[in-house]
């Protein structure tokens, strides 16, 4: 398989993972924002756009629709979910030969309809909307592609986004009160409240919620789950067995870090959970990094400069 | 601009005229001018913003409410349709200072019914004092000998109630009926607010509504302090009569929040003094039903011997304290109306208190004397029979034929104990949108409270019930009625604990700074779609362009 469409696979499955992702994060935050009269609107919003990633202006008071405006529509930030729809389906048009035709038309489209500006009473229609048009892509992908390189790549993409996503909100701890509430939210954000009470019979505290999306071996959106899956996708495409050791970087980065999570105790991680979930965004960045390195090697060498002149 | 309420005191100014009582207003103090322009203080914003909205928008904005209802399934059966459970726009609004007064009242009603249950089915002091006669509560029809002696382990009986509160001409709170069994409706309250914060957001803002997703988890704690003592970590369960029943929705959303087992009679069966669950894993123990099955048809061995819905021997392991059912059963005989005339003399025996929200005023139609007032006057007395809930068989006398008062006439002299009746209270009116544009209507309220044993816990708001049809009295969803999203709005943020809401800041504020000292961390792109630097497109462009243009070129130097 050539790197470039191999690249291209891995990033629209980082892209439709973090539309997913964000979109979930940003209805349930801007929901519980009207909910609960007790939270400081602009600080929640000012921490929404540092969890995201970007930088908010602290010149003036935030609102939701700042937030909307930027993180939700705005086709030039780079952690909206307009960026994220456009840049899968970009890649998807790099690799046009080898997406799927029905991937194709499912990411064109969304892109297409990816509306310039969100009424306030529509927003957890417009979330709604972005969440199932990641699912029909996965689902395309899961019941269409060969279980070959391609969908390894796919896939790979989408576990280093998930963690990524996944940590991210935990790094915050959320924006509201300490005790219940705040985990809830952050539960629903991942789509894993419901599964949360069945596993923890509706008991809601902060270790267990913490645990739940750090270490959890079973729930798809755990850090721990997304990071083991990322790893078993880079073993089957690369089946060697060594005696000794693990030689591909982004394995052996990935490796620590769950060791890491899965050995210490969790109070530990708590108590300083910013921090341990920054060191997790910063190896899924590593190894994101050396996968581009050893796979996609091309992408390195921008050759155009020479010729616009 | 107020547009939206044109013509809204049409209907007030007309009885006005004919002298006829006209309802307290909730959202207007002034209803003789047709198009109202002031609204009352715990209205203001919402007056506000509805007033910036056309009737078209409005309508809109119902319709979203309805199918969002739709597709999650929050459904009722009319005609063998499925339609939306209709919840109308308007938000009721309550001022926390006035909700201090009525939650208080809750709470201790809720207390005295504790004791008068607890008493019932044990010394039965009330009746040897006299405060209530004994054939009462003999002739009760939910009155169950069975239930007597089973008590849980934290001498809970009212896990859940649901008191029926109304507002009458004057704006005073009154309660209208007591419901102990299993009181039914929160889960509209919840989803109500889901859905009005996602259609309606610009009525939230600028006020601070206490939310009330809290209800699951503070039910959950109630079940857990209610299971048997010898217990560590109970099971719970939700058992409801199944699919068909027409709050399945209710309890498919309070097992889903509770994150417990949603079971049938059939999942369950009873061995050795204890109630187990088929499970995949082999019987299970459960320690808590949260039972949403009447008394008649819990257990076969006990009351109907044809129930499907039950399962045999729940009600001796209760007794043998193995499994605790909340609601406990026989709570019926609180819901008779009968005995809620006693009530205030109730409270006032048992906690040496006077009622803080008072009874709506009622005749006893065993006394004679009063039997032959209430006949006299039929025609302008509401009459309901003592064990109806909720609407069930109640006659309006004002509304009501000459054939159907007659038929009322025998009813009541053969059966007096059978039946209550009061005057023709004018429920509180609040604005709703119907056909005709937004009109007043009448709405009765029912908060939920829950009892864990230590303390009453009332939930801020609780369900609005509002009857459609005009002048229409009887509120009931199963007669035409809607809902309402009730608000309870804190006038000051740190109302209820100083420290907490303060806390609650510093946390925000807290957390922001961690954020920003962590560092943030901006999100990996690939290497072509990068945000800046980038500008292989334009040069792929550029090139297309360079690679298209000298080709002309060449022509015209052909040529």
């Amino acid at each position: 398989m050539l790197s470039r469409i191999a690249e291209s696979l891995f990033w629209i499955g980082r892209y439709i993972e973090r539309s997913d992702g964000t979109a979930r994060i940003l209805d349930v935050h801007l929901q519980l924002l009207l909910e609960d009269p007790w939270i400081e609107e602009s600080l929640a919003c000012q921490s929404l756009l540092h969890l995201m990633g970007s930088d908010a202006p602290a010149d003036r008071l935030l609102t939701r629709k700042d937030v909307l405006a930027t993180l939700a529509v705005d086709r030039q930030h780079p952690a909206s979910i307009a960026y994220s729809v456009k840049a899968a389906r970009e890649n998807a048009r790099r690799a046009r030969e080898i997406v799927p035709t029905e991937l194709w038309e499912c990411l064109n489209t969304t892109s297409a309809r990816m509306p310039r500006k969100v009424a306030s009473e529509k927003t957890h229609d417009f979330f709604g909307w972005v969440r199932e048009r990641s699912a029909l892509a996965v689902g395309i992908v899961e019941s269409g592609v060969s279980r070959d390189d391609a969908w390894h790549f796919f896939n790979l993409g989408r576990s280093l986004e998930q963690a990524d996503m996944t940590a991210r909100l935990l790094a915050t701890r959320s924006l509201t009160v300490a005790s219940g509430p705040s985990w809830t939210t952050i539960l629903r954000s991942c789509g894993a409240y419901e599964s949360y009470l069945r596993t923890y019979r509706g008991v809601p505290s902060a270790r267990n919620a913490a645990e739940f999306l750090l270490l959890d071996r079973l729930f798809p959106r755990s850090v721990v789950f997304s990071i083991s899956r990322a790893e078993q996708c880079l073993r089957e495409m690369e089946p060697r067995t060594d005696r000794v050791g693990v030689t591909d970087q982004a394995q052996r980065v990935l490796g620590q870090i769950r060791s890491q999570l899965e050995y210490r105790p969790i109070m530990d991680i708590l108590n300083d959970l910013s921090t341990q979930m920054d060191i997790v965004q910063e190896a899924v960045s590593t190894a994101s990094e050396a996968i581009g390195d050893r796979y996609f090697p091309t992408s390195a060498v921008p050759t155009w400069t020479g010729e616009a002149s | 601009m107020v547009d939206l309420f044109t013509g809204y005191g049409a209907n007030a100014a007309l009885r006005a005229e004919r002298g006829a009582p006209s309802a307290w207003d909730e959202m207007f103090p002034d209803l003789t001018s047709l198009t109202p322009v002031e609204a009352r203080a715990a209205y203001k914003d919402v007056f506000a913003a509805l007033a910036k909205m056309t009737q078209e928008e409005l309508r809109g904005r119902t319709a979203a409410l309805a199918s969002s209802y739709l597709a999650q399934g929050v459904t009722f059966d009319f005609a063998g349709e499925e339609r939306p459970f209709p919840l109308d726009a308007v938000p009721r609004v309550i001022e926390q200072e006035e909700w201090i007064t009525v939650e208080s009242g809750i709470k201790q009603r809720v207390r005295a019914l504790e004791a008068f249950l607890a008493d019932i089915y044990g010394p039965q002091a009330a009746v040897h004092d006299g405060v209530i006669p004994a054939g009462l509560i003999s002739s009760s029809n939910h009155f169950h000998r069975q239930a007597a002696g089973i008590v849980s382990a934290n001498n809970v009986r009212i896990q859940v109630s649901g008191i029926d509160l109304i507002r009458d001409e004057v704006g005073a709170w009154r309660v209208l009926e007591d419901n102990v069994r299993v009181p039914s409706g929160v889960s509209y309250v919840i989803s109500n607010r889901r859905v009005m914060a996602q259609t309606l957001p610009e009525l939230f803002v600028s006020m601070r509504v206490r939310p009330v997703g809290d209800y699951p988890n503070k039910l959950l704690q109630a079940l857990r302090a209610s299971a048997p003592a010898s217990v560590d970590d109970p099971n719970v369960v939700v058992l409801t009569p199944g699919v068909f029943n027409s709050a399945y929705f209710e309890h498919t959303l309070l097992a889903r929040l509770m994150g417990v087992e949603l079971v049938e009679g059939r999942d369950l069966f009873c061995s050795g003094g204890r109630v187990w669950m088929r499970t995949t894993a082999g019987p299970t123990r459960v320690d808590v039903i949260y039972r949403r099955v009447d008394d008649e048809f819990l257990d076969p061995l006990q009351f109907r011997a044809d129930s499907q819905l039950g399962s045999p021997g729940i009600l001796m392991a209760a007794r043998l304290g193995n499994v605790t059912i909340a609601n406990a059963v026989g709570n019926g005989v609180a819901d008779d109306k009968l005995v809620y005339t006693y009530l205030p003399d109730l409270i006032r025996y048992y906690l040496g208190e006077d009622a803080i929200i008072p009874n709506v005023d009622t005749w006893r139609l065993e006394d004679p004397l009063a039997l032959e007032e209430v006949l006299d006057r039929l025609d302008e007395l509401v009459v309901k029979p003592v064990d109806g809930s909720g609407g069930k068989g109640l006659v309006v006398g004002p509304a009501a034929s000459a054939a159907e008062l007659a038929t009322l006439r025998t009813q009541l002299l053969k059966d007096p104990r059978g039946w209550i009746a009061q005057p023709v209270v004018q429920l509180s009116t609040i604005p709703t949108l119907v056909d005709e544009g937004m009109r007043p209507r009448h709405a009765d309220l029912r908060p939920f409270a829950v009892n864990d044993g230590t303390d009453v816990w009332v939930l801020p708001g609780g369900l609005t019930r509002v009857a459609l049809p005009e002048g229409e009295l009887v509120v009931n969803s199963s007669q035409g009625g809607g809902s309402k999203d009730t608000w309870v709005i804190g006038t000051e943020p740190d109302f209820f604990s100083e420290s907490s809401a303060r806390n609650i800041q510093g946390l925000v504020a807290d957390q922001a700074a961690n954020t920003r000292s962590a560092g943030t961390h901006a999100v990996d792109h690939s290497p072509q779609d990068k945000p800046l630097g980038d500008n292989t497109e334009q040069q792929q462009q550029q090139q297309q362009q360079a690679s298209a243009a000298p080709a002309p070129q060449r022509k015209a130097g052909e040529c």
